[in-house]
């Protein structure tokens, strides 16, 4: 049982690490603004959404599994948030500059 | 280890483009990540308390204001810098190699083991009643210079309040902000304060027995002010009430008052009655907490202007 939880963290935290490592690829590789913010919004979340999901086992108590999922939650609505904000400033620079 | 070396790396790699960058704007971008991975060290060094703290603080108010300041400048004629002479740069190249060696030879010349008042801190933290080292620390064996960090406070916000114009003066603070009527502003303006009281006050609480705080927990109400002021929601007030005023001074108050009942039952300054320690820390704590939060939401607010319309 012990094993099984082992290997469930280390699956769902490595993908995790993919979406990150992937976001980061996108932020640097991507050639405008807009496609830069999709690949690091997008990316995170479900990058972060795995990495909860492979620690919620792993939480000591019910608190805990709610704060991980309350972490998550709250990256969500900031980055849902931050986003398009940063894609309006960009798009009113390119226009204005 | 391994871990620890690229923490070291990346935060040298992110400080050297923060003393480097051109443009103000970056400066302070990289300053905030910089703010962020340093909170990251702390972690790796169990100092949890200072981790929130500079993550709070360090990065996130301080990154504000940095960037209200970088606004202001911006508007202004750009500076412009002669090139330093050759024996300027000789020097400054000597003098920064000097301190280096300095610094390490300091650091080299440390006794091992290092001297802590770990132990003191331990042996005594149950007098206190609170099971976190660095509330003790804080509050009660240090509580002097808590006390003076809290009315620095209150200085820097008089200070702020004497660069306001006469016409300006018990105006409300800040630029107004245009109404963001929908969109992702306002949404998370709404959204997001009540969560946030919930979270600082949890932060304030937990503080007494566990990693948190006065400074954390006021650092998120101030954002949780301020957020609103940005989408246009809601105004500040003048800063001619007299709540507001009473506000920001209430919690140094609160503590020379808790310093002095220490005077009189105790005979030392600050120093607690046995078997309340704990009640009169949190007491103190909470309408520090307040000060501190207005304090600073007034300070990144800036003095109050004539032209208030950015």
């Amino acid at each position: 049982m012990t094993l099984l939880v082992d290997v469930f963290t280390v699956l769902a935290v490595a993908a995790g690490i993919v979406f990150f490592i992937a976001g980061t690829a996108g932020l640097i590789r991507f050639p405008d603004t807009s496609s830069r913010l999709h690949a690091l919004t997008k990316a995170d979340h479900l990058g972060l959404g795995l990495v909860v999901l492979g620690l919620l086992p792993r939480a000591e108590s019910l608190g805990g599994v709610l704060r991980l999922l309350a972490i998550w939650g709250l990256v969500l609505v900031s980055s849902a948030a931050a986003g398009p904000m940063l894609a309006r400033l960009a798009r009113r620079g390119a226009r204005g500059g | 280890m391994i871990a620890d070396l690229l923490i070291v790396a990346a935060i040298v790699a992110l400080a050297l483009p923060v003393v480097l960058g051109r443009s103000a704007f970056t400066s302070v971008a990289l300053f905030v990540a910089y703010g962020l991975l340093l909170a990251f060290a702390w972690v790796r060094l169990d100092a949890v308390d200072v981790a929130l703290t500079e993550a709070a603080i360090g990065a996130g108010l301080s990154g504000v204001l940095l960037l209200g300041a970088a606004r202001r400048l911006a508007g202004g004629p750009p500076v412009e810098d002669a090139p330093p002479g050759k024996a300027q740069v000789a020097l400054i190249g000597v003098g920064c190699a000097g301190l280096a060696v300095a610094l390490g030879a300091a650091i080299l010349a440390l006794p091992d083991p290092a001297p802590s008042l770990a132990g003191p801190v331990m042996a005594n933290i149950a007098a206190l009643e609170v099971g976190n080292p660095v509330t003790a620390v804080l509050m009660g064996f240090r509580g002097l210079d808590t006390l003076l960090e809290a009315a620095v406070l209150v200085l820097a916000v008089v200070a702020l309040w004497a660069l306001a114009p006469d016409a300006a003066w018990g105006g409300a603070p800040g630029w107004r902000q245009p109404r963001a009527a929908d969109g992702p502003l306002a949404l998370l303006a709404r959204v997001l304060p009540p969560i946030g009281v919930v979270v600082a006050v949890h932060i304030l609480w937990v503080g007494a027995d566990a990693p948190g705080g006065k400074f954390q927990a006021a650092a998120i109400l101030t954002a949780m002010w301020l957020l609103p002021w940005m989408a246009g929601i809601a105004a500040p007030p003048p800063i001619s009430r007299a709540w507001l005023r009473i506000l920001v001074a209430a919690g140094p108050v609160a503590f020379i008052l808790a310093g002095f009942a220490g005077s009189a039952l105790q005979g030392a300054f600050l120093a607690y009655p046995q078997g309340y320690a704990k009640a009169v820390i949190i007491a103190v704590e909470v309408v520090l907490t307040a000060s501190i939060a207005v304090a600073l939401a007034l300070l990144v607010l800036g003095p109050p202007a004539e032209d208030r319309d950015a």
